[in-house]
């Protein structure tokens, strides 16, 4: 019997950095200015990377003779593991941009954390990302604050969007059994104790963004146990419509 | 310029420095008619590296693996670089990238018409790397060598990695033909429809070519669109016997005593057409372009007062 406890929190990891790379690949092609479109383009393909190390460390350890491609394109939405927050549409350049801000921030301490995991390879794996996260949290960071603190419109924008996936930020800090066992195994990180660097750095580049805070509430929650927002199934359909409609092709 | 006009000594001494393969650098002394005529080459090169995003980039979030997908974003994103670093030798003649895009999206300038065809299945994604790629490396590998000092360094390097394209998109096409005959029905399908298209990406024939010859003497252009097509040819049919795909062309055939494949006839008609934006998709291409700059204007408009805001702050 393989660690399944270890090819979930496997599988976690891996399916955020793949459903925001896929999102974040939409943009290609289409950013707002050349830069933008090669920046946004660098981060999608830094996620994929990272996406496929967790992914063939999965099929490692779960050992069914699956690899990368069968655990990303032949699984379907209910055993996706990814938070809610990755899978949120593009919206505007302000909506990406807090998507990717949550995000990276979160990213961040928890791959430190993963740093010095007792699992070699997640270790390692943690140890290469976080050197191009603290890239992506500083280009998101920046962004959060030239849209906040720019023009009416771009501050407008951003508030709103820093408001509207503020519900989606609760489930990153909330450990399951599984997050609890491999905290205890000292292979995970301690969810919880990521909350407050995390609250920390928002605060300080929201306040510099001349941006407010959202207040606790509500968050909605589900995405690592498989259930998730309608996005997915939309996600996957267009993700795996290759490897779905030619089976066992080879490509 | 017809012949024994009359040249002004600078102009003279430019064609000499031309003849002796001497660089010309953006400071130095150009007639008004190189100049233009470097704009609206380059200028057009640059959007269609930027165009050309589009068509591939319909197929990244459908790559069929992670591979392909890695190497389907690294390729688009390589086509916004290229385009970025010929915009800048477009300014280097005093022309901004603002203005230089404005035209595109005002339908003034043009861009390579290959980028105005779909891309239908993912075997595109093949035939593109390999016809069109090998089509782009063929037209610039002698701009490598043109006349025009940034125009020729920004050219090494896209030439580098358009090579890397070309080689990617053939092994895509490889392995769709040692895949399943639905797979191989898929690249024959691509190649039938990439194929003329990609023989109308080296121009007019030289007949009916209108810049050619001062080109030429200018040193932009080092081989007529005839030779060039020539060589895409020559290259490309021994590349699609070893696929095991069949060229839709009946009158292709190899003539021992040129040395070279002949072909049949290209339909000018529709080359011209497609560049009258009559293609396929010359809308769709041009209104993505238009929609992403509309919709990345307030974000433009934000980072250039927020950068206000600090320098500002920074005086005060």
């Amino acid at each position: 019997m393989h660690d399944q406890a270890r090819f979930e929190y496997l599988l976690r990891l891996g399916d955020n950095c793949l459903i925001l790379s896929q999102r974040l690949s939409e943009w290609c092609g289409h950013g707002p200015v050349l830069e933008e479109d090669i920046a946004l383009t660098n981060v999608a393909l830094d996620l994929l990377g990272h996406a496929r190390f967790w992914l063939t460390c999965a099929a490692e350890v779960e050992n069914a003779g699956r690899d990368e491609d069968q655990l990303a394109y032949l699984r379907d939405a209910g055993e996706f593991r990814n938070v809610l927050l990755v899978e949120q549409p593009n919206g505007d350049y302000a909506q990406t941009t807090a998507r990717q801000f949550y995000f990276d921030t979160w990213h961040y301490f928890l791959l430190r954390e993963l740093k010095n995991s007792s699992d070699s390879r997640v270790a390692e794996i943690a140890e290469k990302a976080v050197k191009e996260v603290t890239y992506h949290l500083e280009r998101s960071s920046a962004w959060v604050i030239r849209l906040g603190d720019g023009t009416e419109e771009s501050h407008g924008r951003m508030q709103r969007s820093i408001d509207d996936l503020w519900v989606y930020t609760g489930e990153l800090f909330e450990p399951d059994a599984i997050d609890v066992e491999m905290r205890e195994r000292d292979i995970g990180a301690d969810l919880e104790s990521l909350r407050a660097p995390w609250l920390e750095h928002v605060q300080k580049t929201l306040s510099e963004a001349t941006l407010d805070a959202p207040s606790a509430g509500w968050m909605q929650r589900g995405g690592k146990r498989g259930v998730h927002t309608e996005n997915l199934g939309y996600i996957l359909a267009e993700m795996q419509f290759l490897q779905r409609a030619y089976p066992g092709a080879q490509w | 310029m017809v012949e024994g006009a009359q040249l002004s000594p600078e102009e003279i001494q430019f064609q000499e420095r031309i003849d002796a393969g001497i660089k010309i650098e953006p400071k130095d002394y150009m007639p008004e008619g190189y100049r233009k005529t470097l704009i609206r080459q380059i200028s057009q090169h640059a959007h269609s590296e930027i165009v050309g995003q589009l068509p591939e980039g319909n197929w990244i979030t459908r790559a069929p693996t992670l591979k392909r997908k890695a190497i389907a974003l690294a390729k688009v994103q390589d086509e916004a670089g290229h385009g970025l670093y010929l915009y800048s030798a477009v300014e280097t003649l005093g022309v901004t990238r603002e203005q230089t895009i404005e035209d595109l999206l005002a339908g003034k300038a043009k861009y390579s018409s290959i980028f105005n065809y779909p891309t239908l299945t993912w075997a595109d994604m093949g035939a593109i790397g390999w016809l069109v790629d090998g089509s782009a490396i063929i037209n610039q590998i002698p701009i490598c060598r043109c006349s025009y000092g940034p125009y020729a360094r920004a050219m090494v390097r896209i030439c580098k990695e358009e090579t890397f394209h070309m080689r990617q998109g053939f092994e895509i096409m490889m392995t769709l033909c040692r895949g399943t005959p639905a797979q191989k029905a898929m690249a024959q399908d691509a190649l039938n429809r990439w194929w003329w298209p990609s023989l109308m990406m080296h121009g007019p024939s030289d007949a009916e070519s209108t810049h050619s010859a001062q080109s030429i003497r200018w040193k932009i252009k080092l081989f007529s669109n005839d030779e060039l097509r020539q060589k895409f040819v020559d290259q490309t049919v021994p590349q699609a016997e070893y696929l095991g795909l069949k060229i839709p062309d009946p009158d292709l055939k190899w003539n021992a005593e040129r040395g070279h494949y002949d072909f049949g006839k290209i339909d000018w008609d529709e080359f011209y057409n497609v560049i009258k934006g009559n293609g396929p998709c010359n809308r769709e291409r041009l209104r993505a372009r238009i929609a992403a700059h509309e919709e990345g204007s307030w974000v433009r408009s934000a980072a250039a007062a927020h950068a206000e805001k600090r320098a500002k702050r920074k005086a005060a």
